[in-house]
């Protein structure tokens, strides 16, 4: 009896016969339902994905003995190529140096995919509320674009003079077009029949920006923020490297500069080491930021069971 | 019993008045095409595929405008400007639900675009999804979903409005056969319960007699009504009606006009 009033909320229940009643599940239907898989979890990972850790370890591993091996066997010198264990030895030694370095370049390579981010999402947004805008503007992205930043640095550098603010620029142009075009790309690709479903329901300009094409840009935009991320970094760093002698307070590449003209060359494979497993740990940070916000229903971050 | 069947207000709800339709690419998708919606019926629109009745869909819901002829709905409020703001609801040949939001977010949405409130909104679209058989998945995803359940949310989310018109563009095509009957019989129980106008478009013959008082034969190239069916079968119809000679004879007379329509 409840539950035939569950079913039939309306206050007239209308006159139906056995079967014709909303509300009953179809066998079929239900059967029919996607199902996902519900893996056994070591350490906080499925099960299935430590082998895809353990191996390229191990040989990372044996990369590192073999080095060591030929390094100390054909004794060549440290100034020509260092083994790993010395390097290791002046990362540790040198870590304060390094360590303050590392700080300058995150944070120049953080607020450049900040202001990349801020900006791309912001100028992708104006262009796809208007196409004579982007139409208009558009080129001067690319150009910005397909510039090397190398080749502009110098000019940045002279007529900014603040050298952070420099770097800063640098690194942001060539972070933000990735952004940039991927949001475009992501706002103009919402469903065409959701579209039309938002004019049925004469949705404001803003309602499907918020509802529709945000949303549905929201994979594109974080696909261009892992392509960004890396390039913030690589920005920082080549800036860096243009901008040279910047006194005590300099960044990695900085260092690697230094330790070349004065054949510190353990440093100089220590500082090198410290970008790659920096942009290593920004791919990591955007790939995980990319998976929480897209685990519930993009097909990238769904795992499948077929 | 045909309480439903004999409601007939003099007015139209909507009146179709020698509309045509033409593409930019010069195809004439429609042409000279008159009907009149009665408040509370259910009308199939039963065609070949390219006969445009899913463009006639279209522009009766304001997707899209005719390149002749008017579109008037003489009882729905119009804006400053004049234009009808008829109060429907579409259910599209693919459920179109938003991937990214969970089942109770979709059913929502016409909901959310009226400016109703979070609360109000949720009470109505759960109340919804009840009556379509999804009470217990607010929270799944549509990708969690089978096609069917897909197809229940997007009726449950163009009817949460409790619109006077629901017009549908072939919404059963991509399911399997027993899912379909199963969606029929639900699709006539709710508009029993909810007295909107019906507009299925479709081209199963079947399909039309089982759910409408009204089958709209078209034809195709270009677009035109050949024939105004009626089907005075009572409801609640059921299996047994799909055995019943009536509905033998029906199949036999619409399939029939839709031959004639096929090779006019």
């Amino acid at each position: 009896m409840s539950e035939v009033a569950q079913r039939a909320p309306l206050p007239n229940p209308p006159p139906l016969a056995g079967e014709g009643r909303v509300g009953a599940h179809d066998g079929t239907d239900a059967e029919a339902r996607p199902v996902f898989a519900e893996e056994r979890r070591i350490l906080g990972l499925a099960a299935s994905s430590w082998p895809g850790i353990i191996a390229p370890v191990v040989i990372g591993i044996l990369m590192l003995a073999v080095w060591e091996a030929i390094v100390r066997l054909k004794g060549i010198p440290h100034y020509i190529l260092p083994g790993p264990i010395l390097i290791a030895q002046t990362l540790w030694n040198d870590w304060a140096t390094l360590s303050e370095s590392l700080l300058i370049t995150l944070r120049i390579t953080f607020a450049a995919l900040i202001a990349a981010v801020v900006v791309g999402v912001a100028l992708a947004i104006v262009f796809t509320q208007s196409k004579w805008l982007e139409k208009s503007l558009f080129p001067y992205a690319v150009i910005l674009q397909v510039t090397p930043v190398v080749s502009i640095a110098p000019l940045i550098i002279i007529w900014v003079g603040d050298i952070n603010l420099s770097l800063l620029i640098c690194a942001w142009i060539v972070a933000f077009f990735p952004i940039l075009s991927n949001t475009i790309l992501g706002l103009n690709s919402a469903d065409h029949n959701l579209i039309n479903l938002f004019q049925l329901y004469r949705a404001s300009r803003w309602q499907t920006l918020r509802y529709l094409r945000l949303p549905a840009a929201l994979p594109y935009f974080l696909g261009g923020l892992k392509i960004s991320g890396g390039l913030a970094l690589i920005g920082a760093v080549v800036a860096e490297f243009v901008a040279g002698t910047g006194g005590s307070a300099s960044g990695l590449a900085y260092r690697i500069l230094e330790s070349g003209y004065r054949l510190q060359i353990p440093r100089m494979f220590a500082a090198l080491i410290m970008i790659s497993l920096t942009g290593i740990a920004i791919f990591f940070l955007t790939s995980w930021i990319a998976h929480l916000a897209l685990r519930h229903w993009h097909e990238s971050a769904v795992r499948r069971e077929n | 019993m045909a309480a439903a069947a004999t409601v007939k207000s003099s007015r139209p709800l909507v009146s179709i008045r020698n509309v045509s339709k033409q593409f930019a690419n010069g195809t004439l998708a429609i042409r000279g095409v008159d009907l009149d919606l009665r408040d509370g019926e259910f009308v199939s629109l039963l065609g070949p595929s390219g006969c445009g009745k899913s463009t006639l869909l279209r522009i009766i819901a304001g997707l899209g405008a005719p390149s002749a002829g008017t579109i008037e709905w003489p009882t729905a409020p119009h804006s400053a400007s004049g234009e009808p703001q008829p109060d429907l609801g579409f259910v599209f040949q693919d459920p179109t639900l938003m991937p990214w939001a969970n089942t109770l977010r979709n059913t929502m949405l016409p909901l959310t675009l009226a400016g109703v409130a979070n609360g109000a909104a949720e009470a109505r679209a759960a109340e919804m999804l009840a009556l379509v058989g999804l009470k217990g998945f607010e929270k799944s995803y549509p990708r969690e979903l089978s096609g069917g359940m897909k197809m229940r949310v997007s009726i449950a989310r163009a009817l949460v409005t409790h619109p006077k018109i629901l017009l549908m563009d072939e919404p059963f095509a991509a399911l399997d056969e027993i899912t379909r009957h199963r969606l029929n019989d639900d699709l006539l129980a709710l508009w029993w319960q909810n007295r909107f106008t019906g507009v299925f478009v479709t081209h199963s013959v079947f399909e039309s007699v089982y759910l409408s008082q009204r089958i709209v034969v078209m034809a195709a190239r270009p677009g035109r009504v050949m024939a105004d069916l009626q089907n005075d079968a009572p409801y609640p119809r059921d299996a047994l009606f799909r055995t019943s000679a009536e509905y033998a004879h029906l199949c036999r007379v619409a399939s029939e006009t839709l031959k004639q329509a096929i090779s006019a």
